[in-house]
């Protein structure tokens, strides 16, 4: 066994791994290609650089491409983002076209690797209408949404409708973010990577030196929330939940760490709103991140004594299966793919309001039993659901339907 | 002598089947119309998937009446709906659709929830995967199903079930090759285990303490 694979079996027994290399067998040689729209910031390309390498491992031939756009094109697919998640917002005819010349221009360039391949996975809707401009392709493509489609601004889903129906199949997070299409729509939940930087184990020497970059007591109560500054994620509500635990906390710290995606223009925009929410309070740290700061953020989930994602829409919501990771009980908001990981009373809570999370802090800060016995829970919960390798088992799974058509059962021997 | 047990393993692939209820009677009218394999998903399926739900309503109907609907006399009717005893999965869904309609007769107001609390009507794709694990004679067993993962005692004693005569598990049609007379008690310790009580580690357990009380039946 490979280096790496003995790492991951180390973490999630043989078995797993044994599982893994078992599928993977008889597709040795395939060539898959990833398409996504950025190379670092965001879950999905969590996911792919540590995904690819995986797959490469176990025999696929696998390349991971990212399209390129200019600041209208991401403005355009933002506008996208926001309206498949509810948003009442249309992009300008501008946009629109910067939309379709991007994924023209990218499709050219990509051609030779697009239709050659035997499997291309489409991530989300930046890159979907390379599909349309390869029409030589050769293998089986499928669109993976990694977006909760429940309720999506119609103008805006049947504008993306014709680029994604002509697939041989999609992905989502969850049922209840799918949409009908005329295809079969395959559900997987995404996963973290333990053996990533932000998911490895630390050295309390590692946590104690963040901690002490960070100017935070390690003798008082610290609650951490990880993500995006994003008006889905409700900072500015985890600031109101924050105040008021802290009036039975007292000396209750907060940090809001995100970082950066090339593709999320409006995160310096809601930056502003939440450092204007946090005033100059001395507890509250307001952490801009760089997209490569894995280990700190690691080691501020470890510090702390709760995680919080206090989202009002959420894809899956990865920085929970963090948090989880580490041990640590999660306040999440209950919605989208938090609701999969957090099961109040046994990974955590779910709220609705800032005044159910602040609820919920102080239940738990008050509780030191409760919060390790859900701790403890949580990750091995992880363990057992949410891990690279069950992400990729699935996948596996996924390739061989899509090569052997549709049948209900395919048999790899 | 028969041939090695060869292990098997499995993975679950689930998908949409275009159907979602937001009432007792969606579910009564959609049950009519659901495919065979979205009936079968929703009552083995959970046992390979991340929950906390409620372990004794074993069924996602079960689980929906309990959780979302709040009905807990539906609920109890529902979890005791057994698969098992069932030859077709036609029969099956019959079972449900008595459960259900007698409930609805009974009903003063409809029962119905939010979006939020839907019932997706799911099926999966099954892959077959074989391990380079075997099992050479009964006595090996204990042995050989402790290195047992979760998709090889889901294919070996749930999705068996549907592949061979009699609801038999792999093991037992496994068993049948040898001299059935000497392994009788332990056909008969493995015919006693309920697969359809709780997890599948709990499972492992079942099947384990089965063989070893069986073996321990075996004339010397």
């Amino acid at each position: 066994m490979s280096a790496l694979l003995t790492q991951y079996a180390e973490v999630v027994g043989d078995a797993v791994v044994e599982q893994l290399r078992a599928l993977a067998r008889p597709l040795t040689g395939l060539r898959v290609v990833h398409v996504n729209s950025t190379r670092v910031g965001g879950g999905v390309a969590e996911i792919l650089t540590k995904m690819v390498p995986l797959m490469r491992e176990l025999g696929l031939e696998v390349r991971w491409e990212v399209i390129t756009g200019d600041d209208l094109f991401y403005s355009c697919t933002k506008t996208f983002h926001n309206a498949l998640q509810g948003n009442q917002v249309n992009p300008t005819v501008t946009q629109l076209k910067a939309y379709e010349d991007t994924n023209l221009r990218n499709a050219e360039r990509l051609r030779g690797v697009l239709s050659g391949a035997e499997i291309v996975v489409i991530h989300d809707p930046q890159p979907a209408p390379l599909l349309g401009h390869v029409p030589e392709r050769k293998g089986r493509w499928v669109w993976r949404c990694h977006i909760d489609l429940s309720q999506p601004h119609r103008p805006v889903w049947k504008y993306l409708l014709p680029h994604v129906a002509g697939y041989d199949g999609s992905i989502f997070s969850l049922s209840s973010f799918a949409r009908r299409l005329p295809h079969p729509c395959y559900l997987i939940p995404p996963s973290i990577d333990p053996l990533a930087d932000k998911n490895r184990d630390l050295t309390d020497r590692e946590v104690a030196a963040v901690r002490q970059q960070f100017n935070l007591d390690p003798d008082r109560y610290l609650v951490t929330q990880v993500s995006r500054f994003d008006r889905f994620k409700d900072p500015v509500g985890v600031i109101q939940a924050w105040e008021m635990a802290r009036r039975y906390v007292p000396g209750l710290q907060l940090v809001l760490a995100g970082g950066t995606a090339t593709d999320d223009p409006e995160g310096a925009e809601v930056l502003r709103e939440v450092q204007e929410a946090a005033g100059q309070h001395p507890d509250v740290r307001i952490l801009l991140l760089p997209a490569d700061a894995n280990v700190t953020i690691n080691a501020l989930q470890r510090a702390s004594d709760l995680v919080i994602q206090k989202s009002t829409r959420e894809g899956f919501g990865l920085t929970v299966t963090e948090g989880l990771w580490k041990g640590k009980p999660v306040i999440g908001g209950n919605v989208g793919g938090i609701r999969l990981q957090v099961h109040d009373h046994h990974t955590g809570f779910l709220v609705d309001t800032p005044e159910g999370a602040a609820v919920r802090m102080r239940y738990l800060l008050s509780h030191a039993g409760v919060r390790e016995r859900m701790g403890a829970r949580a990750r091995e919960f992880v363990r057992e659901n949410f891990l690279l390798t069950r992400h990729t088992t699935e996948y596996l799974a996924l390739f061989h339907t899509l090569l052997e058509g549709r049948a209900e059962r395919v048999d790899v021997a | 002598m028969p041939t090695a047990f060869t292990v098997m393993d499995c993975a679950i692939l689930a998908r949409t089947t275009g159907l979602a209820v937001q009432s007792l009677r969606e579910l009564r009218d959609a049950l009519l119309k659901a495919e065979p394999e979205s009936i079968y998903y929703h009552f083995w399926g959970g046992l390979l998937r991340p929950t906390f739900d409620d372990p004794e309503f074993i069924n996602d109907f079960a689980v929906w009446a309990w959780r979302e609907l709040r009905d807990r006399a539906l609920a109890e009717r529902l979890a005791m709906v057994d698969p098992a005893a069932h030859a077709t999965i036609e029969e099956l869904r019959e079972e449900l659709l008595e459960v259900i309609e007698s409930h609805l007769d009974g009903l003063e107001r409809p029962l119905w929830v939010d979006r939020d609390g839907q019932f997706d009507f799911l099926a999966a794709r099954v892959t077959v995967i074989p391990t380079r694990d075997t099992i050479v004679t009964p006595e090996d067993l204990p042995g050989g199903l402790r290195r047992f993962s979760r998709g090889s005692l889901f294919y070996h004693f749930i999705d068996a079930r549907r592949r061979h005569d009699e609801s038999l598990d792999d093991l037992r049609a496994w068993l049948g090759g040898f001299d059935r007379t000497r392994y009788a008690p332990l056909s008969a310790r493995l015919a006693g285990v309920d697969p359809f009580q709780g997890s599948l580690s709990r499972l492992r357990d079942q099947v384990l303490d089965a063989v070893n009380r069986g073996l321990a039946e075996v004339p010397e």
